[in-house]
């Protein structure tokens, strides 16, 4: 990787007076530690909105697709917006952990433990979606081409949804392997530090007996390397033949040829602001405040201004290519979107997505915990309902006037989303209590390089720009 | 400070005459009159036509099927397909072309096609027999006959079903063939102009795509690239001259001196109901409005924030840097949004019937790895006659995984583009790639190789990166690649089958790229080749990776 000199302009990475020793400290104590009361209140909490989801899913397998809000024109609606949220709200972890390697953004490091956390708890709700929206979940595994005794009958390999399968199924493995291997340092930490018995099993179980040698390292960082170059095409295709879904329909307003490359920019837009959300209450209640800075607030913040802004331009030309395209169809499918029966949900759509992001502009803002929470949060609310803007406003008003029909949701369709959040913060939670928050090993690779002791250190031995730092320390 | 060797300047001077040759050879050569062509059509059919000719022929029936689906789903475009008999061109087989239901309910007299030209290739022997009776060609993109259309009267209402009964309608023979003759000479008669505009519009783009590349390492604080700066600068120099050589191709063409944009013809448009829908966008004041201020906005941010990188040098603090990165950000914000329009403009509305809302990302793609290309090329060169001290072989490393990494998704963007319209297979979108496949079949497929296979084998290895014969190798494929993308998206819409790169084509981008050498190799010894000051010039000089 590059040199450890750094020029004097960058800002600290690692505030406060950290050396080696507290890092590792750091990040051990709220695995260490017990849980606190609010913790358990939280926890519980999760939990029972889990078990509503369980609930929900098994009265809709008993019963059938019919107690949802779907109807024979409306064939998709929550069941694929949530799970299109979902995938997206998954696809910051691995933008993070590995096209912000690629560029080498040291600021990665104190969030790409949790931001990959986040994309395989997101991914495993998702996954629930394309199952539970089958009439016959059971038969589920047909969709796998295996040999059977149907005379070999095989899948169809033509339609994005099994595209789908293959997309999904490979997101999860090749996420949970690049996480993992990026745990092995860091459960080995653990493993060392385990006052009982029972955590050193455990932890000695998890690390696979990493012992930190330089060949070790050095595989280490080749497979984190390859590992990201694959993972970066991975996060790009994923997305892309989720919107492949729609875009190789022929309904007007899924078929669009801009939808891979917008899906994907949203799904980077919708995963940051996740993570900003639990980020900004993980560093206050875990105490990580000197990791996770207000300059890696500041960033992601920029990252959403980004994306939004890209979203934005897709929004526009999508727009305008409806107009010029002379289609009436086409046409009436965007008119129907801004004013038609769920006119509130495309402007709310709007204001969310391609207003909320362009305030990062000031700096007052992006730099504003409060306000970067905020906006975090509506920035999910307007990615929700871009896909649910997608899906229903195309399918609600198509060709034939004698299809046009409206939707409305049940408590199962909402029980079903309330249950995946809630088992999301399950997940999230006991994460967060057990597996070392912040990739320790990477935080101190850049200790030197980007923390605020080194640079003091720095500036008072008087190597200003002009001399080679890494040879004096 | 580098000197602009005089070799380089005297081979810059030689491909600008030869280009110029070149080009004026193809302006001269281009058929004048209608009996030109005939002449030409004759002589080629000695030949055995040309490639443009190999294209898969659909049978009749095939294209009757399709018209009818066509019809019960979408108000799109028909055509009646024009079919000429081998020997007395008495069989007529009609093309439909480009009206919508609308017009076919009410009974309005649809357009008439044309001849394909493929059809009227019938009356040689040679194409005789790949034309066998019976068989039609199918239908063309829309804008290749409309590209004639003012020059042919309605024949047929189009406003019944039963399009088959219209293949036995008989028409005069004669009129049909002059028609067809008019319908190449104009394509002749585009070839040269066409072949200018590529040229032109591809080496703008290079040093736009420059540009964009520059105006990110600043916004994104970039520790390695500093040192590369003054070579971006010297790239982006083209910019200028570029974009006036270019804006005068436009207005040009507004001034109806070439036929390159058929929705600039008042004659097409007023038989196109299609065009006149989009004339609030696709008319000739507001199309150069918009191309003063895209190209205007360009090149102000590419002069101030060369202006301020070479007061920097002097400067004593960091205020003119942080002008300039204040600038880059809100230039990429200019530059989203007009890059994605111009694209629209000046490359999408030469098939004005069609569209695609990926179109503008996709052309980014092309132009950005391009620029980025040159980047390294022209880096490779200065280090190679021992000017760029700091550069080592990271720089090059870095350079080449941006190539790399780029030129995938360039074919992420095209694949997605191109997979999406051949999946739904909405006949008003896919004939746009249908005419490529069938007329540009080699160009078409062999610039994915070009962009996308050899550099992606080639530019894996991590070694590979750091040898410049390799980089240069595979920037040389990526811009040839690049150019025939270009090619390719222009081309269809402009010359159709008539296509070849012969000594126009050669001759433009001979031109072009002794311009693009001399400006920027001048530019780039008007200044040192390193940049002083820059906050993160330590980190450039030092970088390894």
């Amino acid at each position: 990787m590059s040199s450890h000199y750094e020029a004097p302009i960058r800002k600290p990475l690692i505030i406060g007076d950290k050396n080696f020793h507290d890092v590792t400290v750091d990040v051990a104590r709220p695995v260490e530690g017990r849980a606190n009361k609010q913790w358990w209140i939280a926890f519980s909490i999760a939990l029972a909105a889990f078990l509503w989801g369980v609930g929900c899913i098994s009265y809709t397998v008993a019963t059938g697709i019919g107690t949802w809000g779907l109807n024979k024109t409306i064939g998709w609606a929550w069941d694929i917006t949530n799970f299109v949220w979902w995938v997206g709200i998954g696809h910051a972890g691995t933008l993070i952990s590995a096209v912000l390697l690629l560029f080498r953004q040291k600021w990665r490091m104190a969030i790409n433990r949790s931001a990959e956390a986040m994309t395989i708890f997101s991914v495993v709700q998702a996954g629930l979606f394309p199952v539970f929206h089958m009439g016959r979940p059971w038969l589920g595994y047909w969709v796998l081409p295996i040999p059977n005794q149907f005379g070999s009958l095989w899948v169809n390999f033509n339609s994005p949804l099994l595209w789908d399968v293959f997309a999904i199924s490979t997101y999860l493995s090749v996420s949970l392997v690049f996480w993992w291997t990026g745990l092995l340092p860091d459960f080995a930490m653990l493993r060392d530090r385990a006052f009982t018995p029972f955590t050193k099993r455990v932890y000695s179980i998890l690390s696979f007996g990493w012992s930190g040698r330089a060949k070790d390292w050095q595989r280490f960082e080749e497979v984190s390397l390859v590992l990201a170059g694959l993972a970066t095409p991975l996060v790009l295709s994923v997305h892309t033949i989720v919107s492949f879904d729609f875009a190789t329909s022929v309904i007007p307003g899924w078929h669009t040829t801009i939808l891979p490359p917008y899906f994907v920019a949203g799904a980077i837009f919708s995963g940051f602001a996740m993570v900003n959300t639990l980020l900004i209450i993980m560093r206050k209640v875990s105490n990580l405040e000197a990791y996770i800075t207000i300059q890696h607030i500041e960033l992601m913040n920029i990252i959403i201004m980004i994306t939004g802004s890209i979203v934005g331009i897709a929004y526009i030309t999508e727009l305008f290519i409806a107009w010029y395209s002379g289609v009436e169809y086409e046409q009436y499918a965007f008119l129907n979107r801004a004013t038609g029966p769920y006119w509130w949900s495309y402007w709310l759509m709007m204001t969310c997505n391609v207003i909320s992001p362009q305030v990062m502009w000031f700096k007052k803002i992006r730099t504003s915990i409060m306000a970067s929470f905020i906006i975090s949060i509506v920035v999910n609310v307007g990615m929700w309902f871009e896909r649910f803007v997608i899906i229903v406003t195309s399918l609600h008003r198509d060709y034939l006037p004698s299809s046009w029909t409206m939707f409305q949701p049940t408590f199962v369709d909402a029980g079903f989303y309330i249950g995946t959040i809630g088992f999301f913060f399950v997940l999230f939670l006991l994460y967060s209590r057990t597996f070392p928050v912040i990739a320790q090993a990477e935080v101190k690779s850049i200790m030197k390089s980007s923390s605020e002791t080194y640079k003091k250190l720095r500036e008072q031995h008087g190597h200003d720009n002009h001399s080679h730092s890494e040879h004096n320390h | 400070m580098y000197t602009f060797s005089s070799r380089l300047k005297t081979f810059s001077f030689i491909l600008m005459i030869l280009g110029v040759l070149g080009i004026g050879y193809s302006f001269f050569t281009a058929p004048k009159t209608v009996e030109d062509v005939e002449k030409i059509l004759a002589a080629e059919s000695h030949h055995d036509g040309h490639s443009g000719h190999d294209a898969a022929h659909h049978d009749a029936a095939n294209n009757a099927s399709k018209d009818a689906h066509v019809h019960t789903t979408q108000d799109v475009h028909s055509n009646d397909a024009q079919q000429k008999d081998a020997v007395d061109h008495a069989i007529h087989d009609e093309q439909d072309q480009g009206e919508n239901a609308d017009r076919h309910i009410t009974g309005t007299p649809g357009r008439d096609s044309l001849a394909t030209p493929a059809a009227n290739e019938a009356d040689t022997p040679g194409n005789a027999q790949q034309l066998p009776a019976g068989k039609s060609d199918i239908a063309t993109a829309n804008n290749q006959d409309a590209a004639s259309a003012h020059h042919v009267q309605d024949h047929h209402s189009a406003s019944e079903a039963g399009h088959a009964a219209h293949g036995a309608e008989a028409h005069d023979a004669h009129k049909e063939h002059q028609e067809h003759l008019e319908h190449v000479l104009h394509q002749l008669q585009n070839k040269p102009w066409a072949a200018v505009y590529v040229a032109a519009i591809f080496f703008m783009l290079i040093s736009l795509g420059a540009l964009a590349f520059y105006a990110i390492q600043y916004a994104a604080q970039s520790g390695w690239s500093p040192i590369l700066f003054r070579v971006m600068e010297g790239i982006t120099s083209y910019l200028l001259p570029g974009s006036i050589l270019f804006f005068i191709l436009l207005v040009l063409g507004v001034l109806h001196v070439h036929h390159l944009f058929i929705w600039m013809d008042p004659e097409v448009v007023k038989e196109d109901a299609l065009i006149q829908g989009k004339s609030g966008y696709l008319n000739g004041t507001f199309f150069l409005i918009r191309a003063v201020i895209f190209l205007g906005g360009w090149n102000l941010y590419r002069y101030y924030s060369r202006k301020n990188s070479l007061a920097n040098d002097e400067a004593s603090d960091i205020t003119l840097y942080k002008k300039n990165f204040k600038m880059s950000a809100t230039f990429l914000v200019f530059f989203i949004v007009t890059e994605s329009i111009m694209s629209w403009d000046w490359i999408m509305s030469v098939d004005p019937h069609w569209y695609s809302t990926l179109f503008g990302w996709y052309v980014f793609a092309s132009f950005f790895v391009s620029g980025i290309t040159a980047i390294a090329m022209i880096t490779l060169y200065l280090k190679g006659k021992g000017y760029l001290e700091y550069v080592n072989t990271s720089h090059i490393h870095d350079l080449a995984k941006f190539m790399f990494g780029i030129s995938i998704f360039w074919t992420y963007l095209w694949f997605s583009q191109f997979m999406l319209m051949w999946y739904a297979d909405i006949p008003e979108e896919v004939t746009y790639f249908v005419t490529r496949i069938e007329e540009y079949n080699l160009p078409f497929f062999g610039m994915l190789a070009m962009n996308f296979i050899f550099p992606v084998l080639i530019l894996l290895n991590t070694d590979f990166k750091r040898l410049s014969w390799i980089v240069v190798m595979a920037g040389i494929v990526i811009l040839c690649g690049h150019y025939i993308d270009f090619f390719n998206m222009i081309m269809p819409a402009t010359v159709g089958d008539q296509w070849f790169i012969g000594a126009g084509e050669i001759g433009a981008v001979m031109f072009f790229l002794g311009l693009f050498i001399f400006v920027v190799f001048s530019a780039l010894a008007k200044a040192p080749l390193m940049v002083k000051h820059n906050p993160y010039l330590e980190e450039s000089k030092h970088f390894h990776y």
